[in-house]
């Protein structure tokens, strides 16, 4: 929202970030999303991840297309800049915008429609670049927007609210995040905010592309029976992989944990994520064997949520392109201009 | 039998080859030795897209008067390509010449009698004197480069410095190719008549002016510009752009000890995400830029008209070719004016600038990214394959080295702190144009939600019709200033005072600037106006008013450029004549004259031209 000299009213005892900033700081504008609509507890996610991250709203952009979802981000951290661009294309403004300065956190918010259907190529393309960001899906098989039409991850089988069938294979988009080199790939439900926030916080700290698919039910439009996106069915058929906590920094493992069961993984920027196995034998670190579990869990009807897969030590797209640190667009004229004498020798040898 | 032509540097010649056979170097060569006599001459790629047997023709036309348009038809023919032969036989004019590879002979029906025909055995030589099968591809052009050295009676020196420049630092080649360039020379000094009535001498013409293509320009212009994110996806007769953005900034912007570069350029998956990126890059502050063709601007138009409505800087190079669809790739015309001028659905318009040649390609190239700034919309810099693929003298490029980036309205994190009011789409100076921030500029203020759908002034959402009217009027008053900032039309008067006038843009300036001294000549009393951007100046209709028949040349169909100043400047259809050349070829000037001689000697007002 542009400045206003408005003063906003806070409550005193309110708790505070390390930066002084409450909850409501990382807040937007209020939702005009329908009541209980599961892209409303993501933008709660989110603020509290920012929140707990100790993160500067203004040096996080948010990014979006079109959709139910897509505007979701006028409802969360009305400090930063938002963009809510074309439908299907937020992914290469967002590809933009981190060339342009590598210094901020870019967080993609995007729906099943723009990035399935429309924004496949798209998602695809800025995946397998390795962009630095978080691009979260919130996913509900259908087009909300326009009013419940499938999208391109609703099962095949799966009934629309109308009692039509759905014959038409998903895309399923962590396992193509999976197939494309995203270096961060997680999936969880809108309705397990335990599961999700620490997600959202492990993937803003990731110094690569994360991804997180994120099956978030359209209380209006599939959340009846016979839909694989419903709450009942989703909770009904839910199977984490692991669990996990998000810490900033190594701390001593004080709970007793069986061998094995817990492992702690440092990020680039030295957060530590520390995931309780659930699934025994799942290992975070294997992107062949994660497809395979997908795809097994997907043939028994089960969806498999959790930390998929992580590499902590990630290269980006401004690695491949050997960018200098400094931010392309802190560059000023003595920077970039070549000035007149090496265009005279430039001159001189086209003669 | 004719006589045969005698000119002195005042020909075409041309080349018609083999694709990778090697001919490029050689034929360059050719056209450098020329300039380096001081002779005015201008190099033609042509080169088809889908033709069996890959046939490339290079033209070169020379032209002591300095004339750096095509002129249609060729006085000295080297059929290199027997698939083409008959075809590049029937265009020499006749009294002109045929220089071929004589090794196999033909019957008389592959000749004609109206043109002198010389031969030279290039395969056999070549075999004679090497083994290695691609030497003796490669040598046989060089050969024949001597064989015409000798035959236009051009300055041996030259030639031997050239080819000397040519292999500076692979060394090894000089002397060979030396050699292989005096064995055809040597053949045609002992067997023909040397020299023909084609014929190069010294000149002083050249001045210091620079050889050039306008892609290689107008990434420069780019360069010095400041852009440092560039998005493409490949397409002729663009993708030269992108990539000698790629070579200027290896030599300018890499850092020589960390190797680190102070740009970014990714090849993206097709032109949406092209377009995409640059507006990302440009909506967080760095200067942004795509290049594309046609088909490309098609696929942009959604995001266009997003940068034209939320007010996002973005520089699109358009290097045009013939359409529509797929069209003629590898041809030139100025078809994209309109698709460029309206891009998006809704009401849009947007900045074009129309370089003439590869000095204002730089110019613009340049420019551009300050207009983009300013204005805080899409600016397209309208090149077509004619300029911007082929080689052409052109001006030096010059730069003040005091001239620093407009980054237009920005508010900083000072005067956010001091208290400095922001609405993002707030009119504060009357002209149109609001104020922006960058993303990441103060922990407090100043941040907005840049959007697509209608909003007010504080980019606040709202579909109130008085809020979007606002919007919608202010952003035509932004238009209105946009005529004070880009480059202003150039006009040039007759000798005489005449009512009637000729509009014309970009690269058709070549022929026009022929075209107007043989109309002169003729008694033609003509003035012009060259535009240069649109939306179109005051001065526009002020010319219009001024005359009572206005001819308007450009290269398509539907007379783009009239339809412009008919639905912008409201000028009278029945005045504006158009004269449109389309078939693919570049416009000449014995087109236009023909076409604007015609009119002018009869009473107003009859058809179009074409
Ligand atoms: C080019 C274009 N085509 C169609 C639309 C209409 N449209 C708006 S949102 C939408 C689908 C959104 O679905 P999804 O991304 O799943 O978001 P949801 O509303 O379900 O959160 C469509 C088809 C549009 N805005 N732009
Ligand atoms: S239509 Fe569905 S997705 Fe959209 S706001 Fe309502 S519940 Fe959410
Ligand atoms: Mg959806």
């Amino acid at each position: 929202m542009s400045y206003l000299p408005k003063p906003k009213f806070r409550h005193p005892d309110l708790p505070k970030n390390a930066l002084g900033y409450t909850r409501r700081d990382y807040e937007g504008s209020v939702s005009t999303l329908c009541a209980g609509c599961g892209h409303d507890s993501i933008s709660a996610a989110i603020i509290q991840a920012c929140y707990e991250l100790d993160i500067e709203p203004h040096r996080l952009a948010k990014l979006s297309g079109i959709g139910c979802s897509s505007k979701t981000p006028t409802y969360f951290l009305g400090q930063s800049h938002g963009f809510n661009s074309v439908h299907g294309r937020m992914p290469s403004v967002l590809t933009g915008a981190n060339l342009a300065n590598r210094d901020l956190i870019y967080l993609g918010v995007s729906g099943d429609g723009d990035s399935a259907s429309i924004g496949l190529g798209q998602f695809a393309h800025s995946i397998r670049r390795g962009v630095n960001m978080v691009y979260i899906v919130e996913n509900n098989g259908v087009y909300g927007l326009t009013k419940g039409q499938f999208s391109a991850t609703a099962d095949a089988g799966s009934k629309s609210k109308w009692g039509a069938d759905n014959n038409d294979s998903p895309i399923d988009m962590v396992g193509l995040a999976l197939q494309l080199g995203a270096t961060y790939v997680a999936r969880s439900f809108s309705g397990d905010k335990h599961q999700l926030v620490p997600l959202i916080k492990g993937a803003i700290r990731h110094s690569g592309a994360a991804f997180i698919d994120c099956i978030s039910p359209c209380v209006a439009f599939n959340n009846h029976a016979g839909s694989t996106k419903s709450f009942d069915y989703v909770r009904e058929h839910n199977e984490a992989v692991n669990a996990l906590d998000y810490m900033p920094v190594r701390s001593e493992i004080t709970t007793d944990y069986a061998p094995g069961a817990v492992e702690e993984v440092t990020q680039h920027d030295g957060s530590v994520l520390k995931l309780r196995k659930l699934a025994p034998d799942y290992d975070p670190h294997d992107r062949i064997a994660a497809l395979t579990y997908l795809q097994k869990k997907n043939a028994e009807g089960e969806i498999a949520t959790g930390l998929l897969y992580i590499d902590p030590e990630p290269k980006d797209l401004h690695a491949h392109l050997n960018t200098i640190e400094t931010p392309l667009n802190h560059l000023g004229d003595a920077d970039l201009v070549p000035g007149a004498a090496a265009l005279e020798k430039f001159n001189a040898a086209r003669r | 039998m004719p006589k045969p032509l005698e000119r002195v540097n005042d020909f075409v010649i041309k080349f018609a080859n083999v694709n990778g056979s090697g001919s490029a170097s050689a034929n360059t060569l050719f056209g450098k030795i020329i300039l380096r006599m001081g002779v005015p001459a201008t190099p033609r790629n042509i080169f088809p897209s889908n033709i069996q047997g890959l046939p490339t023709w290079y033209e070169i036309r020379v032209s002591e008067a300095g004339w750096l348009g095509s002129r249609g038809g060729v006085d000295l023919m080297v059929p290199m390509n027997p698939q083409t032969w008959d075809a590049d036989m029937a265009s020499v004019e006749p009294g002109g010449y045929v220089l071929y590879d004589s090794t196999k002979p033909l019957p008389p029906s592959k000749f004609r009698d109206d043109v002198t025909v010389l031969g030279v055995p290039l395969t056999e030589m070549c075999n004679a004197a090497y083994t290695d099968p691609r030497q003796r591809q490669l040598f046989k052009n060089i050969m024949y480069v001597g064989a015409l050295s000798a035959l236009l009676d051009m300055e041996v020196e030259v030639v031997e410095k050239l080819i000397a420049e040519q292999y500076w630092g692979k060394d090894k080649l000089i002397k060979p190719n030396i050699a292989a360039m005096h064995m055809g020379r040597d053949y045609a000094l002992k067997h023909l008549p040397c020299p023909i009535g084609l014929r190069l001498r010294r000149s002083d013409k050249v001045g210091d002016r620079i050889m050039i293509d306008g892609n290689a320009a107008a990434a420069l212009g780019a360069v010095y510009g400041g852009a440092t994110v560039c998005a493409w996806y490949p397409i002729t007769p663009s993708s030269s752009l992108a990539e000698a953005f790629a070579s200027h900034c290896k030599r300018f912007r890499t850092d020589p000890t960390t190797t680190k570069r102070r740009y970014a350029i990714v090849q993206a998956e097709d032109e949406l995400a092209s377009i995409g990126m640059v507006i990302g890059a440009a909506w967080n502050g760095a200067r942004a830029f795509t290049s594309t063709s046609g088909p490309g601007v098609s696929l942009m138009q959604e995001f266009i008209g997003l940068a034209y409505f939320a007010e996002i800087p973005a520089v699109i190079f358009d290097v045009q070719r013939g359409g529509p669809s797929t069209g003629m790739p590898t041809r030139t015309q100025q078809a994209d004016i309109l698709s460029a001028a309206y891009a998006s659905h809704g009401d849009t318009k947007h900045v074009l600038l129309l370089p003439e040649d590869p000095k204002e390609c730089f110019d613009f190239g340049a420019q551009a990214f300050d207009l983009a700034d300013r204005l805080q919309t899409p600016i397209f810099v309208m090149l077509d394959l004619e300029i911007g693929m082929n080689e052409r003298l052109s001006a030096p490029f010059k730069w003040d080295d005091s001239r620093r980036m407009d980054r237009g309205k920005v508010i900083t994190a000072e005067d956010l702190e001091s208290g400095k009011p922001f609405g993002r789409y707030l009119d504060v100076d009357g002209d149109g144009i609001p104020f922006r921030t960058y993303p990441g500029t103060h922990p407090t203020r100043g941040a907005f939600f840049t959007r697509g759908t209608t909003k007010d002034a504080y980019a606040r959402y709202t579909e109130e019709g008085p809020a979007y009217i606002e919007n919608m009027t202010r952003l035509m008053r932004k238009f209105d200033t946009a005529k004070t900032l880009v480059p202003q039309p150039i006009r040039r008067d007759a000798a005489q005072p005449t009512k009637l006038g000729a509009i014309y843009y970009g690269s058709t300036s070549a022929a026009m600037d022929e075209a107007l001294d043989r109309l002169a000549g003729e008694g033609v009393q003509l003035n012009t106006l060259r535009l240069r951007a649109f939306p179109f100046p005051q001065e526009v209709n002020a010319f219009c008013a001024a005359h009572d028949r206005v001819f308007v040349v450009e290269q398509n169909r539907d007379g783009q450029i009239r339809t412009l100043l008919m639905s912008e400047c409201g000028i009278d259809p029945a005045k504006l004549v158009p004269v449109l050349h389309y078939d693919g070829t570049p416009i000449t000037a014995k087109f236009v004259a023909d076409a604007i001689g015609e009119e002018a000697a009869v009473v107003p007002f009859r058809k179009a031209v074409s």
